[in-house]
């Protein structure tokens, strides 16, 4: 199982890769849209390329609950252990 | 009613010839094609595999975040915007925002989305991109150039073929004679060099299959002629209105002095023979502008190097400018950048105002035996324009049967 920080590590590269954000400013305690400036429709982006990126499945119903990256980290890590 | 003056103040390209203006004219100038035959894995079975790509990839000029945002033709669109922006100096210009506006055509739209996204479809539909719509819609550029600068008044997009170029600097001229805006970002852009256009133009029997000699393959007003070479890039020009010009203290390149808009009412593709409604777009762009006939020291026609429709022009602008029409010297850009389309008439407008400006005709490239069925003074060689006043006209024609003239004037 990767640990958190390995979660953490591979999301901050997809939000570089999809909305430019500096990798080192994507940390756990950050929100998406109030700290980062990730708009809704780069949000639908990233959470496609970490579905394959962790290989989970990450409901529409549940990105509006992914408010931070910890919360998106957390999900991704219930989603892999369940 | 006088009519309000508008001008043009600022030039921004991007093109087979080169990533701006300067390069694109400089190349004009030499009579260099920017043709090539294309190595690409998807043009190996196909009929036609020749075209002027853009000199400069654009993706290597935008950041990329940006330029993955954009449709290929949209990252065309705002490189030139970009540099027809800064070129005008507005800038620091204080410009009363919702007094800018926009007019950017195109003759495809995003094509390259819809294609990638259409083979994401069909592998996974979760695949498909939540940018695809903003990125394949036909108003995506005019769209992304009214973000680019903030413009808040009419942001459009005239589609109208190989005619949408003229048509969006016609209709930027309409919007500031209307006093709906004092500037507008006006041209056109097109990136639709990939299979489907070049399979399908091909089947059409519109393009030239001239794939061992593809420098020689546009070639206007030649009697070996045998279909025109798909290019791409942009187009942007800023057009003012004289007053607001002046009191900014801008420099300006010459005057917009009248669009003439026609249809043919005739062929969905082929020209009408006649060259009846060019001819009226060309008149109606004279009458516009207070013009004669005696007035056009310079024609940047249309001439796609098709057989029917370079003799078709040929006949219209006799028709348009009688006996005036010996000492109009004509030429032709795509016979080196190639026919880009929405975005040809955008280009080509630029090349007509630096002729005005500079009073020199970039050559025709290709011309080694003159077609005795076109009655133009062709210019196969870098030609002088005389000193004095002197307008000039640029046609673009499109499928659909779409004719658009521009009468451009010294100031």
């Amino acid at each position: 199982m990767a640990s958190t920080e390995e979660i953490r590590s591979n999301l901050a590269e997809i939000v570089n890769e999809i909305a430019g954000i500096p990798v080192e400013d994507v940390q756990l305690d950050k929100s998406f849209t109030d700290d980062l400036d990730v708009d809704s429709l780069s949000m639908v982006e990233v959470v496609v390329a970490a579905e394959e990126k962790f290989d989970v499945k990450i409901p529409d119903d549940e990105v509006k609950n992914l408010k931070t990256v910890g919360d998106a980290v957390a999900f991704i890590e219930r989603a892999q252990n369940g | 009613m006088s009519k309000t003056r508008v001008v043009i103040t600022g030039l921004g390209a991007t093109t087979p010839l080169g990533g701006d203006v300067s390069g694109t004219w400089e190349g004009l100038l030499a009579g260099r094609s920017g043709a090539r035959r294309l190595t690409d894995e998807w043009v190996q079975n196909l009929a036609v595999q020749i075209a002027a790509p853009a000199a400069v990839e654009p993706t290597e000029v935008l950041e990329r975040v940006k330029a993955r945002r954009l449709d290929r033709n949209a990252q065309f669109a705002v490189v030139a915007a970009r540099e027809a922006w800064a070129d005008a100096g507005l800038e620091d210009s204080g410009l009363d925002k919702e007094r800018l506006g926009v007019a950017v055509a195109s003759g495809i739209g995003g094509l390259h989305t819809t294609l990638s996204n259409y083979d994401a479809l069909r592998s996974n539909p979760r695949r498909v991109s939540p940018l695809a719509i903003p990125m394949l819609m036909p108003n995506s550029s005019a769209a992304y150039v009214s973000l680019e600068f903030g413009a808040k008044a009419g942001v459009h997009t005239p589609v109208s073929a190989c005619a949408s170029g003229n048509e969006a600097i016609a209709l930027g001229l309409d919007q500031i004679r209307l006093g709906r805006a004092d500037v507008v970002l006006a041209g056109g852009t097109e990136g639709a060099i990939m299979a489907l256009p070049l399979a399908a133009f091909g089947q059409m029997m519109a393009l030239s299959k001239r794939n061992d000699e593809p420098e020689k393959a546009s070639r206007p007003w030649d009697v070996d002629r045998d279909g025109f070479l798909l290019g791409e890039g942009a187009g942007i020009l800023v057009l003012e209105s004289y007053e607001h010009a002046k009191a900014r203290g801008a420099k300006i390149y010459a005057e917009l002095a009248g669009a003439g808009i026609s249809a043919d009412g005739h062929d969905i593709a082929q020209p009408d023979p006649t060259g009846s409604g060019a001819r009226r777009a060309m008149e109606r762009a004279l009458v516009e502008g207070d013009l004669t006939p005696a007035d056009i020291s310079h024609i940047n026609a249309h001439a796609t190097s098709t057989p029917q429709g370079d003799i078709a022009e040929s006949l219209a602008i006799r028709l348009a400018l009688g006996k005036d029409a010996d000492h109009a010297v004509a030429t032709a850009p795509k016979s080196m950048i190639g026919h880009l389309l929405g975005a040809a008439g955008a280009v080509e407008s630029i090349a007509t105002v630096l002729a005005l400006h500079h009073r020199l005709v970039p050559p025709t490239i290709n011309v080694d035996k003159l077609d005795d069925q076109i009655e133009l003074d062709v210019a196969t060689e870098q030609r002088k324009l005389a000193d004095g006043d002197l307008a000039a006209l640029n046609n673009s024609f499109g499928f659909g049967g779409h004719n658009a003239a521009i009468a451009f004037k010294t100031v």
